[in-house]
């Protein structure tokens, strides 16, 4: 099943993750870039951790747990790739 | 000699003839307080079981409850073996208790190593008299689940064990008892302890049995008096059977008791009184609430006249008093109590009011992201919706926070819409009553959650 995911998808997909918990949570989500800093975008840690939990039952990986070298994402653009690299 | 501080657990009760009208109903057999006092179900062993440490390993509740009024006194430590132990924990158990006798009911196939006297206890009481003279107070060992595996075992006597229940006049109608629990946990051993000493007759639950068949049971021989805990309550609320029975006193332990679970026993049971009491197997019975709340009156900590002493430090409730525990056996770095004689319970408790709520067990915290949550203070929240039956809060691993909380829910009925506006509407409610970090971040229906062997909630994942 995963490999029709195709990468365009799994962008979609994080990215309505990201505004869904970012309306749940009421936080005022800036207006979203490859280049906007994870930190500045408006979602705190908790949002980020339900994020994560919600992106493993959705795409079924864990891109933090697979790869332990993996560095910790800045932007919302390596947050993005993480996942497309993760679902491949 | 006041009901209270009896001789022997037998003694008691050859005290309190005439007995013809008090039975112990098991599932399968009963047995007449009156035929017991008079006979024996140990077929003749009692002598040989005099001064011994037995190891009390029957399958069935009713055959345990038998040897047990019979072995008080006369065996020097009797070890309340749970139906449910593990069988790689008794050579340890055994040798820890010293034990050189077992008492079985023949259904039991586990065997004690280096037991050479083994006794058959069998409801099929046989008349003619024993020597009944009590020579000791004896050990009562009550083995905790400890979620680490190896069982603790706890020493009480039954003048510990018995501290709490008040002897009143003699009832002119025997009330029935029932309970949920297992009369070889603290819980059950309570009651069944309450009901021989009360001039009661008992209903003895059976593992086999579901909950429905218990209630129906209970119900026929007209009880009068119920516990359990709350999870035990929650299941049987669920069981159409709920309306079979109809009792004076429903009583909750073992648990916390919240808000919604007291509504729901007082709106099923109008003519009931609902009472929660808070006890530990090492604590003892701490006290009674019977006004209808949950928590407890910030009126009770502090020194009470003859009654336990509590306190709160470090935000866990401590207790002192007779009917404590006293002491671990084998375990020797470990104590029940501190020096001065308080018995942490590990039960955190947070004032509100005029009043104290539990909130959790300490080992129990969730922590997300450094903010600690109980899984019990979410689960009354959610409990507190009127479509919940009952909730499990448990973390889930999180690489962001450490954990989040999640929650497995069952319902009142089957929704009717999709499972996902239920799931919605449940995190809803519970943003409006908790901070962020204590929100689940899924909640699931499921169609069930583990009730484990002390009538817990399990929490451990499977």
């Amino acid at each position: 099943m995963r490999a029709e995911t195709g990468t365009t998808s799994v962008k979609g997909t994080v990215i309505a993750q990201l505004e869904k918990v970012a309306r749940e949570q009421k936080r005022t989500l800036a207006p979203l870039s490859d280049d906007l800093v994870l930190l500045d975008s408006g979602l705190d840690s908790l949002c980020l951790a339900i994020i994560v939990a919600r992106l493993e039952d959705e795409l079924g990986v864990d891109p933090f747990d697979s790869d332990k070298d993996a560095e910790f994402p800045v932007t919302v653009g390596d947050f993005v790739r993480l996942y497309e690299d993760a679902a491949r | 000699m006041q009901p209270a501080e009896p001789d022997s657990l037998w003694a008691a009760l050859s005290d309190a003839r005439p007995l013809d009208d008090r039975t112990l109903w098991g599932a399968e057999a009963s047995v007449s307080l009156g035929d017991l006092v008079d006979g024996s179900s140990l077929g003749g062993a009692l002598e040989s079981l005099r001064d011994r440490s037995v190891l009390l390993a029957a399958r069935d509740q009713l055959t345990a409850a038998l040897a047990l009024i019979e072995l008080d006194g006369i065996a020097s430590r009797v070890v309340l073996c749970p139906p449910d132990l593990a069988i790689e924990h008794l050579p340890c158990v055994a040798a820890t208790a010293g034990v050189d006798a077992q008492v079985s009911d023949g259904a039991a196939d586990v065997q004690a190593p280096g037991v050479a006297t083994f006794a058959t206890c069998t409801p099929k009481i046989a008349p003619g008299a024993c020597d009944r003279t009590a020579r000791h107070r004896t050990e009562w060992i009550l083995l905790t689940s400890g979620t680490t595996g190896r069982p603790k075992l706890v020493a009480h006597t039954l003048s510990s064990l018995t501290a709490p229940i008040i002897g009143g006049a003699r009832p002119a109608v025997p009330p029935v008892w029932a309970t949920f629990y297992d009369i070889r946990r603290y819980g059950g051993l309570q009651i069944f302890l309450r009901a021989l000493l009360g001039g009661a007759s008992m209903v003895l639950s059976c593992p086999e049995e579901s909950t429905a068949d218990f209630l129906i049971r209970a119900g026929a021989h007209g009880v009068t008096h119920m516990s359990g805990t709350p999870s035990h309550w929650r299941r049987a609320l669920m069981s159409a059977a709920a309306q079979r029975i109809a009792p004076q006193y429903v009583r909750l332990s073992g648990e916390i008791a919240d808000q919604a679970i007291l509504d729901r026993l007082r709106a099923r049971y109008p003519h009931a009184r609902v009472a929660h009491a808070f006890a530990s197997t090492e604590a003892g019975v701490a006290f009674d609430v019977g006004d209808g709340r949950a928590g407890f009156p910030a009126g009770l900590l502090g020194r009470r006249t003859g009654g336990p002493e509590m306190k709160v430090e470090d935000g866990s409730l401590r207790i002192r008093s007779t009917r404590t525990a006293s002491r671990y056996l084998g375990d020797a770095d470990e104590r029940v109590a501190d020096a001065d004689g308080f018995v942490d319970t590990g039960d955190m408790v947070e004032r509100r009011g005029d009043r104290y709520y539990f909130v959790g067990r300490r080992g129990g915290v969730i922590n997300v992201g450094g903010l600690k949550v109980h899984p019990e203070e979410v689960e009354a929240v959610i409990n507190g919706h009127p479509r919940v039956r009952m909730s499990r809060v448990r973390a889930r691993k999180n690489p962001i926070t450490g954990a989040l909380v999640v929650a497995d829910v069952v319902l009142d009925a089957p929704a009717d819409g999709g499972v996902a506006d239920v799931e919605q509407e449940l995190v809803r409610h519970c943003r409006a009553a908790l901070p962020r970090h204590k929100v689940p971040a899924a909640i699931n229906v499921v169609a069930g959650l583990g009730v484990n062997g002390a009538g817990k909630l399990v929490r451990r994942d499977a």
